[in-house]
């Protein structure tokens, strides 16, 4: 390193130590939270929406606008992934078999615990999706366990079924582009019906599984989306890893 | 800051200097993955079980098998590439 570089490098090291001092010193202290907006929301929620999570009324109602940026970020990076890794793509063949190889390997206990897990984690995922409103949960905790959930598919010894999937993956695709459109219709539903873009338009109910209004809509859009891009990214990665056997 | 705090704090600052140490590519994924369990308890502890479950779903599930495949893939084109040159000596040895 010439010392030229080294001054410039201890500058910047410098101002960058130093704007973190002066940065995290002027914090609030620890546990201490004084801005409005928090309290407001947590107190708006259950009067407002009829909904008790106020994390996911935040996300799915009030800034519902966000979280639809944040979602068509996902929807593109997954595009992107799939782009890259599909001009790696060589030869086709052998690869059912490779797969089936590849199955045997795992032990019997591993193939049956690993299959045992995803009917439970299904039915969890629905619970997650479902009770967004009302627990900690939401569409995006609820879509990446449902990949989870097939993903376990594989731990089971059942490869073969992630490999179709990925020759198949139409309606895996359908899914999630129906996940995605559907959120941001949900958004021109308000529109229509309020003249608001992602202003409540349905009923907010009184009690149980059918409150918030939008909310649960959106939940199971989002989860439909996160699941369903999540699912084909592993799909992918799975298929990628198989073609890599037939040296 | 109570007690249950500071073992939480004190149990991620040390798995997350393990997950920094350890230098095996395995390992090193599954010693993330379980210190993203231990954030998501101390996230729950702070009363933050939103986005505990998001840190579980993202952290200790997503990311290491995403990371797992890509590892596995590495290792058969390490191996391949290894393999390939001397390849008929290698047939005599066997």
């Amino acid at each position: 390193m010439t010392p030229g570089r080294r001054v410039v490098a201890i500058v910047g090291l410098a101002l960058l130590v130093g704007g973190l001092v002066w940065g995290v010193t002027g914090l609030y202290g620890f546990g201490r939270y004084h801005a409005a907006y928090g309290r407001l929301v947590a107190r708006a929620a259950v009067p407002d929406r009829s909904a008790t999570n106020s994390v996911v009324v935040t996300a799915f109602d009030y800034r519902a606008f966000d979280t639809l940026g944040e979602e068509f970020i996902l929807f593109v990076s997954v595009i992107g992934v799939l782009v890259l890794l599909r001009r790696l793509r060589g030869e086709r063949g052998r690869d059912e078999a490779t797969a089936a190889a590849e199955d045997r390997r795992a032990s019997e206990s591993t193939r049956w615990i690993g299959l045992a897990l995803v009917g439970p984690l299904v039915v969890l995922t629905a619970y997650i999706v479902v009770h967004g409103q009302l627990t900690p949960g939401g569409g995006f905790q609820g879509g990446v366990i449902l990949m989870g959930a097939i993903a376990f598919v594989s731990v089971g010894g059942e490869s073969m079924v992630l490999l179709r999937l990925r020759r198949t993956s139409s309606w895996v695709e359908m899914v999630e582009s129906a996940g995605a459109a559907g959120f941001a219709m949900i958004g021109f539903g308000g529109l229509i019906v309020t003249g608001v873009f992602f202003e409540n338009f349905i009923s907010k109910g009184t009690s149980g599984l059918l409150t918030g209004g939008m909310i649960p809509l959106a939940n199971v859009a989002v989860g439909l989306e996160v699941g369903g891009a999540l699912l084909m990214v592993i799909a992918e990665m799975f298929d990628q890893r198989l073609r890599g056997r037939q040296s | 800051m109570n007690g249950l705090l500071a073992v939480l704090l004190t149990l991620v600052a040390g798995v997350g200097t393990l997950a920094v140490a350890i230098r095996e590519p395995v390992r090193q994924t599954i010693a993330a993955g379980f210190l993203s369990l231990l954030l998501a308890l101390l996230f729950f502890a702070l009363q933050a079980p939103d986005v505990a479950l998001s840190e579980i779903v993202v952290g200790s599930l997503a990311v290491p098998l995403m990371l797992l495949l890509a590892i596995a893939k590495i290792r058969e084109q390490e191996e391949a590439v290894n393999r390939q040159p001397p390849e008929a000596q290698q047939e005599g040895e066997e």
